[in-house]
């Protein structure tokens, strides 16, 4: 099979490597090295896709980031990604493209109706057309909107590939390696900084390969390939090809895409797809280069239209001729060098120049070679629907506006440029108000705002020798400053070719009574027209017109678009562009992959995972989880085909009975020593603590300084100065940022250190009736009577030779214990407690069964406590002390808090004794009333009562204590369930406490 | 994401501290009768200003300390950072 459009020799192509590849099925070769586009194009293929909104026939038409058109649904390494750009995406051997936007085949699109139809598809058709009525949106317009929108397909597999974020620091960071950032990069390394110099391309040098000019008698692309071989030579350099930065954020944080093995046939396991680098850079080199424009004019977006760059640089990289019969559609020199490489390559181009007939370097060099020149001239319209056949090209009268000769000329390809658009977005995104440069058409950077320099064509110079001088001068001056340390480094000799001026020509006008489109955005397909109605209806605001049009709003970002609206926006609106002003910038620069971003923060690695020293008992004896934040925490212990609600009924009446376990590691703990720790927690607390003796805990509640209980928990005075804070496993971190706050800040005066120590204690607690025969057993030598180790008790004693402290403290109610061990005899302890508890009847219980027990007894916990009720409200104002001054305690005076009919905990219990009320469910007095129902409270924990086999809730009610006895309902919109329930008081089973000083 | 110089810890990402607030707010002192006005000022009113702020940051995953930092609140730019026991200007 032949490659008709490969030259024989040019480029920088492996040809001793094919590579076999399919485009819609049809099987075809290229070379390693080889975009898509670019063996797609050696294939002579130009039709590629389908148009986003007129499904008109689409081409290549750059060779980089830049292009438009080119994005495929491409499968390889076995996954399948929609929206990769051709001009971009490496060849690897087996990949399988496919255009995206066509239905049945892009060469037979139905969609294409669209583009006889156009009438319907204006600018702003979609605020216009999907107005009324409003029914229609789910079932007609919306998937309407959804198959017409469509670009590729996002596959559904799981994505196997294994993707890294690295985080880096440097003194100076290059984007970019043509000749300013080579040389930036260079200067910088010289001083001893360290470099890192990233390039979006697989090939280092940027215009370097591409040019034709010399440095120090070396070729540009011989003269980079030396600076690169010296570069990554150095210790203190990182040099990175197909590595994008994307994005310029806060404080010099610049965020790299790098393609790590997209290219590669085969790679290792562990070799990532992607990597995401974060990149904290003292200073940073913008040597991102400019984007050639195009000229507007008549089915500009016919496959078969380059930008003349863009051909230059797949004949000079790639071998490949975007066409034999080239029209080079220019208003300016530099077009004059793909003309030259096209002759050079034995192809005889057209030139029309917009500008009149004058003379340059280059000029002058196309003339003496016989190129066919002409001047005043432009391209009308291009001829042809799949690939351009010819176009209708026009002389030009003076005034540029109307026309001296019209004619029509065979082409097979059109090279058009528009001069260049320095690219500005990384400074842009850094916060750089931009400015306008007359000189050049174009925006580029002002005012440092962050650290960031913009260097050769990304600051808008365009000949090599500013652009190398620039370079050196920068990386050396801002890394001498890091360094302290400067180089001299002689700025090479240049040899390049002078241009001439610019012609301000951006769109060619029409003949009368044509009207072909004119497209400015090819990815949106908006039009000349598209911005004309835009501004005629009214919209001024540049981001407005960008908006109702999607002007510039595709993946590309408008890089071929934006300066062209621009001016046609200026033109109508008679004002200049930096008046219009530009749209904001924004990253990423080009689209990435979502893999990148997630990183290795996929399944297990999502987040950290907390478990207990016992974790691995829980999980041999059926343990069901539940995640309480990081921690995974016994749910309830599975025996046979229990479900959830059997084996935590049984868990607790287990409890209630006779003596249970429970894995209560996950509780906060917090250090407290110092010689004011007693008047601190006096201050925190809103109970009092200076009489606290030693070897006694207390329940304590604290408060935000709103008055609104933050968080209870007990306190153990372990020795004088020494205090050991409970949390709720879920307000841990809290707390202690709390205690923080207030000892760093508030009262740095007391003399007290807190510290977490959740991680180095294991706790269990034992519960039941049978906790003390058991507790005996654990410590056979402690004597642990009621009178020697009573309720709120603390003693300090070995457990089967490590050390313990063992507090008498209850959640459930019940007489019950708890015991602590350093992590590591965790493990130990639990199963010495199973052992020695089995006579007992003891069973391991888990928070369903916690929550069960604490529930029907009254106690509050976190739905109780969430954040918007006062001591008062969960009847624990006893725990309020009068006499002192604590954190919180001047809100509790509140108007609003000391009202009559101020809410209430209370309990419910259903009236057929049956129906479990759920949690959520709001309390009304009478069901069938009118929308809006008043609401009397919610109901915040529900169990079923072990003690009394009922249904059993806990409910937050308005004026809740003068409620007890009546009748309410219980309704649940989300479980479609209203319950008529009795208020009655929220301490279910043993009100009187009698149970846990037993 | 932000670059804060902790005066514990050097320079530190955005990720390891956490927020707290402005720092030029004076808790009432305790055990001192605090007319009602005040402390509602204390509790709820704050400013939002756009520009220079002294703020509050705890370096929760590295040292601990809370320090105070003074931001603009539009640009981000940091122009200080001390210790919660020394004064910004
Ligand atoms: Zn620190």
């Amino acid at each position: 099979m032949s490659q008709p459009f490969r030259l024989n020799k040019e480029g920088l192509i492996n040809r001793n490597k094919k590579i076999s590849f399919t485009f819609n099925g049809k099987k075809l070769f290229g070379y390693e090295g080889d975009t898509i586009a670019s063996a797609l194009i050696a294939n002579g293929i130009h039709l590629v896709g389908r148009s986003f909104k007129y499904h008109r026939p689409r081409g290549f038409f750059g060779a980089g980031v830049e292009e438009p058109n080119a994005k495929l649904q491409v499968e390889f390494n076995g996954h399948s990604e929609p929206n990769v750009n051709a001009t971009e995406m490496e060849l690897v051997e087996g990949l399988s493209a496919t255009s995206q936007n066509c239905w049945p085949s892009v060469n037979f699109d139905v969609g294409a109706i669209n583009n006889f139809l156009k009438m319907f598809f204006p600018a702003g058709f979609y605020y216009k057309t999907f107005m009324w009525p409003k029914s229609f949106w789910y079932k007609i317009y919306e998937p309407f909107i959804r198959k017409a929108a469509g670009l590729g397909v996002a596959s559904i597999e799981k994505d196997k590939e294994r993707y890294e974020h690295k985080f880096e620091y440097c003194d100076l960071l290059v984007t970019g390696s043509g000749p300013s950032g080579l040389a930036s990069a260079y200067a910088a390394a010289k001083n001893g900084a360290k470099v890192i110099l990233a390039e979006d391309k697989p090939r280092f040098g940027g215009t370097l390969l591409t040019d034709d000019v010399s440095i120090d008698n070396l070729s540009g692309k011989d003269w980079a390939e030396k600076i690169i071989t010296e570069l990554k030579s150095m210790p203190n350099v990182t040099v990175k090809n197909r590595s994008q930065v994307f994005g310029y954020y806060d404080h010099n944080m610049l965020v790299m895409f790098e393609r790590v093995s997209d290219h590669l046939e085969k790679k290792s396991k562990f070799t990532p797809r992607q990597r995401l680098w974060y990149i904290r850079a003292k200073e940073t080199i913008l040597s991102t280069g400019s984007i050639e424009r195009p000229i507007v004019f008549g089915n500009n977006d016919t496959p078969g239209i380059f930008l003349s760059a863009a051909a230059k640089e797949y004949m000079k990289v790639y071998g490949v001729l975007v066409g034999k019969k080239p029209l080079i559609f220019t208003n300016n020199d530099s077009a004059y060098e793909t003309a030259l490489e096209f002759k050079k390559n034995n192809v005889e181009p057209i030139i029309l120049d917009t500008r009149e007939e004058h003379s340059s370097e280059l000029i002058d060099e196309a003339k003496s070679k016989g190129i066919d020149i002409r001047f005043s001239h432009g391209v009308i319209v291009a001829n042809g629907y799949k690939k351009v056949k010819s176009a209708k090209i026009g002389k030009l009268n003076k005034d540029k506006n109307s026309f001296e000769k019209i004619e029509t000329i065979d082409c097979d390809c059109i090279c058009v440029s528009g001069f260049w658009t320095p690219s500005v977005h990384l400074a842009s995104q850094s916060g750089n108000k931009l400015k306008y440069e007359e000189k050049i058409d174009a925006f580029i950077p002002d005012k440092k705002k962050q650290h960031e320099t913009s260097v050769g064509a990304a600051n808008g110079s365009f000949t090599l020798e500013e652009s190398l001088k620039h370079g050196f001068e920068n990386g050396s001056n801002l890394s001498a400053k890091i360094t302290e340390t400067k180089t001299e480094i002689s700025i090479p000799n240049v040899n390049e070719k002078k241009y001439g001026a610019h012609d301000k020509f951006w769109c060619m006008p029409l003949p009368k009574n044509e009207n072909p489109k004119r497209f400015v955005d090819f990815q949106n397909d908006v039009s000349v027209s598209d911005i004309e109605i835009a501004l005629r209806e009214g919209y001024r605001s540049i981001e407005h017109v960008k908006r109702y049009t999607t002007l510039g709003m595709a993946t590309d970002q408008g890089r071929t678009s934006n300066l062209n609206g621009l001016q046609l926006v200026s033109n109508i609106e008679n004002k200049i562009v930096p008046e219009v002003g530009h749209t904001t910038f924004r990253p990423p620069f080009t689209p990435i992959t979502i893999g990148t971003i997630v990183g290795r923060e996929v399944g297990m690695e999502y987040m950290p995972t907390r478990k207990t020293p016992m974790h691995e008992w829980h999980e041999k004896n059926n343990a069901v989880f539940v995640d309480a934040g990081a921690w995974k925490r016994p749910r309830y212990y599975k025996q046979g085909s229990e479900n959830l609600f059997e084996a935590s009924k049984r868990e607790a009446k287990n409890v209630r009975e006779n003596v249970g376990i429970c894995d209560v590691t996950t509780l906060g703990k917090i250090d407290i020593k110092g010689p004011d720790a007693a008047e601190f927690l006096n201050r925190v607390y809103t109970n009092a603590w200076m009489k606290l003796p030693v070897g006694k805990a207390r329940y304590g509640l604290m408060l935000r300084e709103d008055g609104i209980v933050m968080d209870d928990g007990t306190t153990t005075r372990i020795s004088e100065n020494h205090y050991h804070m409970t949390t709720t496993t879920a307000q841990a971190a809290n707390v202690l940022s709390h205690l923080e706050y207030y000892l760093q800040i508030v009262w740095p005066e007391l003399n007290v250190n807190v510290v977490s120590t959740t991680e180095q204690w294991a706790g269990a607690a034992i519960a039941g009736p049978k906790s003390r025969d058991m507790l005996s057993k654990l410590y056979p030598d402690l004597d642990v009577s009621n009178d020697a180790l009573p309720f709120m008790g603390y003693k300090e004693a070995e457990f089967f030779g490590v050390p313990s402290r063992i507090f008498r403290i209850s959640f459930s109610g019940e007489l019950a214990y708890e015991i602590n061990v350093k992590s590591d005899h965790g493990m130990f302890m639990w199963e010495k407690m199973m052992e020695v508890g089995k006579e007992f009847g003891n069973q391991p219980y888990g928070t369903e069964a916690l929550s069960t027990l604490r529930i029907e007894m009254g106690h509050v916990a976190g739905p109780e406590l969430d954040g918007r009720t006062i001591p008062s409200d969960v009847s624990l104002n006893g725990l309020v002390s009068k006499k002192k001054d604590f954190i919180g305690k001047n809100s509790l005076g509140r108007e609003a808090f000391n009202v009559e009919s101020r809410q209430k905990i209370v309990g419910l219990i259903p009236i057929d004794r049956k129906s479990s009320i759920p949690e959520g469910s709001h309390i009304v007095q009478d069901q069938n009333a009118k929308l809006p129902n008043p609401k009397l409270g919610h109901v915040s924990s529900s169990c079923w009562s072990v003690e009394n086999n009922n249904p059993f809730s806990l409910a937050i009610m308005k004026d809740g204590k003068n409620m007890i006895g009546k009748k309410f309902f219980a309704v649940s919109p989300l479980k479609n369930k209203s319950i008529e329930v009795e208020v009655i008081s929220s301490h279910y089973v043993d009100p009187e406490g009698k149970r846990v000083r037993s | 994401m932000l670059y804060i110089k902790c005066p514990y810890c050097g320079l530190r990402a955005q990720k390891e501290f956490s927020y707290g607030g402005d720092a030029t707010v004076k808790r009432p002192n305790i055990n001192e009768e605090v007319p009602s006005e005040d402390w509602d000022n204390f509790v709820y009113m704050r400013k939002s200003p756009r520009g220079k702020h002294i703020e509050l940051w705890q370096h929760i995953a590295g040292c601990r300390q809370w320090i105070k930092v003074q931001r603009d609140t539009a640009t981000h730019e940091i122009f200080q950072t001390a210790k919660v026991t020394e004064e910004i200007r």
